[in-house]
């Protein structure tokens, strides 16, 4: 039942193409239940796939599906097939069992929007994308639905797009990424250079055997470590740009701008895991390249710790989360350089559950509150939004690091290769989880309990009419679902949007099962072991370990008592300094750097270049041609035999052209 | 006797130049006219002559087609030449030059 592979592609596809054609005729909710039925196909299919392949031993689990080929040029085949082993099915297992899970809260969450059946359209095509990335066999097939997915982010950043703020974001997060995909590109000719294909199996798979042997230069497969450094490199630039890192993270918050379930899905679960997978899926060439292993882990710790830091100090819900994603996937870049491919996945997985739970919870309170999103007005919402503050407590704990939560198994995992690998690298993960601790503790703290301030800013802004800025900003946006009157009290939001909270909470509290350290219940390292080059598998001792849990376990709950004690009022300068509210700086540097001499070029092109060299050649061969034709007109005279006397000089002077060649 | 083949042409170069001149000098459209068909028997002239001193049909073969387009000529020049005439008192070439660039 390995076939069933091409469901999980077909389904989504399936789903975008109906929803283009009739999308609007269905209208809602049909769309989105089109949409959602899309989704949950490929899950399933994605199920007997992963089972069919459960049932054969190791060796045998990898198959390669071709569909047809893309296009052969000279030596360049490229095909379009589909990879099925359990590196990309233990992706495909949670992108469409999350997706299909926020497709059903999204048919809530986008109740009463116009663009009801749009957003289901770019959601379908989402998925299916990000499918063709994980499921692709070879890297050019896989950077179509990088590209693709890049795009679906794009639209649905831009969602709303009119309002000004969200078609700006939705511009910065497609350029930034096309600065990694820089990279990517540049990856994939080189590889098509060394080793005249881009099959992974070719490329990779030569690499994986040379490991088994031992093997470095001069034999087939064997790859210098200059060239396996250069690819991985540029790879990880593209990784950069896709999973938001130092220093094309700056997308990332900006993106906030497009729908909550957006956020949850793309912008925190999958897509920006795409660059990690990627990393991953080269493990067999990072291998070969040291260098690139310390960049990628400098990197993810220096990701995870600045970003950590900038969401202690954010006051918009989902900022505070976007800034917690990038510092996540620091933590997977982290495991992925130590050479602990198989917990930056595990941290992946469970990122994906505790993560788009939070987004999703956030996304009801959003929702209940009328589309405020800052924090400090707030507050006390526990007891009108029992669902939502459960479950959001349920992913704040997971993504805190506290036992037993699915995160705090991955968050160890990830530490402990850090710690083998160098101690400064842990010492930076132990202390920005210590931060994650204290930010969402804050978070929980200022949006679930103390004071209800979302009363009092009613009152506010009643008093001062339309004067508080923020709020008339955040209700004058067009195409947001508006939900209950603000008058009332919030409530939780129906069904629609309670269940996929809850099913994703289960699975945050349940997903460190998935590879518990001990008593053999670490079924994803055995799954996803053979994938990857054993040299580099981390050893540290149980003692070690259990040392090392105890203190990051210690810091976490230090942080999370101070975030809870601090944050009982909202109020707290002293505590989150200007420097950290505005990201380090780090984006107006960008753009004084970047778009301030851009905007000077662009200025120059456009007024010196443009208007003088561009203009001045087009109206340059205009007026030549007129002055040419201003000139020829005095020819026709309109005289008949001025006509006549020129046909009969022409006569004369052709017969005598021929008269004196044949006489010659 | 017959007449020296040579006589015929010198007879149609004095012909093709007397059509030639007139077409150029004189502004009548009429006049122009006749010159122009002047010249094309003189060419015809020619043709019938080099045919029979080269024992060859196909000079005699051409002045067919000649005739035959000069007729065809004839309809549609004459026509334009009519309406002129209805639109204008005379046909003085110089005059028909409102179509001048």
């Amino acid at each position: 039942m390995v076939n069933a592979a091409y469901a999980i592609v077909a389904l989504p596809l399936a789903g975008f193409v109906i929803n283009l054609l009739w999308g609007r005729r269905l209208g809602e909710p049909l769309a989105g239940w089109v949409g959602t039925l899309a989704a949950t196909g490929s899950f399933v299919a994605t199920l007997i796939v992963w089972v069919t392949m459960l049932g054969r031993s190791a060796p045998d689990r990898v198959a390669d599906l071709n569909i047809f080929t893309w296009f052969p040029v000279a030596g360049l085949h490229a095909n379009m097939g589909l990879l099925v082993d359990p590196l990309s099915m233990t992706m495909l297992l949670f992108v469409t069992g999350v997706s299909s899970v926020i497709h059903l809260y999204s048919i809530g969450y986008m109740h009463r929007d116009p663009g009801f059946d749009r957003f289901f359209i770019y959601l379908n095509l989402f998925l299916f994308s990000m499918i063709v990335l994980v499921l692709g066999d070879n890297f050019l097939f896989s950077f179509l639905g990088w590209e693709g997915v890049g795009f679906c982010s794009y639209g649905l950043v831009g969602f709303w797009f009119q309002r000004d703020v969200a078609a700006v974001a939705a511009k910065k997060a497609f350029v930034t990424n096309r600065v990694g995909d820089v990279g990517f590109l540049l990856a994939i000719f080189l590889m098509f250079a060394h080793f005249g294909s881009v099959n992974y199996s070719t490329v990779l798979g030569t690499l994986a055997q040379g490991h088994a042997t031992g093997l470095m230069a001069g034999a087939p497969g064997a790859i210098a470590g200059t060239t396996a450094t250069a690819i991985t490199l540029l790879l990880f630039l593209g990784a950069i740009g896709k999973s938001a890192q130092i220093p094309l993270y700056i997308w990332l918050p900006d993106a906030m701008e497009g729908p909550t379930p957006i956020s949850a899905l793309i912008h925190a679960a999958t897509m920006v895991t795409a660059g990690v997978y990627l990393m991953a899926r080269t493990a067999p060439m990072l291998h070969y390249a040291h260098a690139t292993s310390w960049v990628i882990a400098c990197v993810g710790a220096g990701s995870a710790f600045l970003a950590a830091t900038i969401a202690c100090a954010q006051d918009d819900i989902k900022k505070t989360l976007a800034y917690s994603t990038i510092s996540q996937l620091g933590y997977m870049f982290l495991a992925i350089g130590a050479g602990d491919y198989v917990d930056g996945l595990f941290h992946m997985l469970t990122h994906a559950f505790f993560k788009a739970l939070l987004f999703l919870a956030a996304g009801a309170v959003i929702h209940a509150l009328a589309n405020r999103q800052d924090m400090k007005q707030m507050g006390a919402l526990a007891r009108f939004l029992p669902v939502t503050a459960v479950t959001f407590a349920v992913g704040w704990l997971a993504i805190s690091g506290i036992p037993p939560f699915a995160g705090f198994w991955s968050k160890d995992a990830v530490l402990d290769s850090a710690w083998a690998m160098n101690k400064g690298l842990w010492a930076v993960g132990a202390v920005t989880a210590a931060l994650t601790a204290y930010y969402m503790s804050r978070q929980f703290a200022l949006v679930f309990t103390g004071r209800a301030r979302w009363q009092e800013g009613n009152a506010r802004s009643r008093e001062l009419g339309a004067n508080d800025e923020h709020e008339e900003h955040q209700s004058a946006s067009p195409g947001l679902p508006a939900p209950s009157d603000p008058e009332e009290y919030p409530r939780d939001a129906s069904w629609l949007m309670t269940v996929p909270l809850v099913i994703l909470a289960v699975a945050a509290i349940l997903g460190g099962g998935i590879n518990f350290p001990t008593w053999h219940f670490d079924f994803l390292s055995r799954f996803l072991g053979p994938m990857f080059p054993t040299a580099t598998s981390v050893v540290v001792s149980t003692g070690t370990k259990w040392a090392l849990s105890l203190v990051t376990l210690a810091m976490c709950l230090i942080g999370l008592s101070l975030g809870l004690s601090t944050w009982k009022t909202a109020d707290h300068p002293a505590l989150e300094p200007s420097f950290l509210r505005r990201a380090w700086f780090f984006d107006d540097a960008v753009a004084a750097t970047v778009s301030g001499p851009l905007r000077a070029a662009s200025a120059g092109l456009a007024f010196v270049l443009d208007r003088r060299v561009v203009d001045g050649v087009v109206n340059g061969i205009g007026s030549a041609l007129g002055a040419s034709g201003r000139a020829a007109r005095r020819l026709q005279s309109g005289y008949l035999r001025a006509y006549a006397l020129g046909i009969g000089i022409g006569v004369v002077v052709i017969l005598a052209y021929l008269s004196f060649r044949t006489g010659a | 006797m017959s007449v020296p083949g040579a006589w015929y042409l010198v007879l149609a170069a004095c012909l093709f130049g007397i059509g030639a001149t007139g077409l150029f000098v004189r502004r009548n459209i009429l006049v122009m006219y006749m010159c122009i068909e002047l010249m094309l028997n003189a060419v015809n002239l020619t043709f019938v002559t080099f045919s029979r001193m080269l024992n060859d049909i196909g000079g005699e073969d051409t002045v067919f087609f000649v005739l035959v387009v000069a007729a065809a000529e004839v309809v549609v020049g004459l026509g334009i030449i009519v309406a002129i005439y209805r639109r204008r008192s005379g046909a003085t070439a110089d005059d028909i030059s409102s179509l001048k660039g």
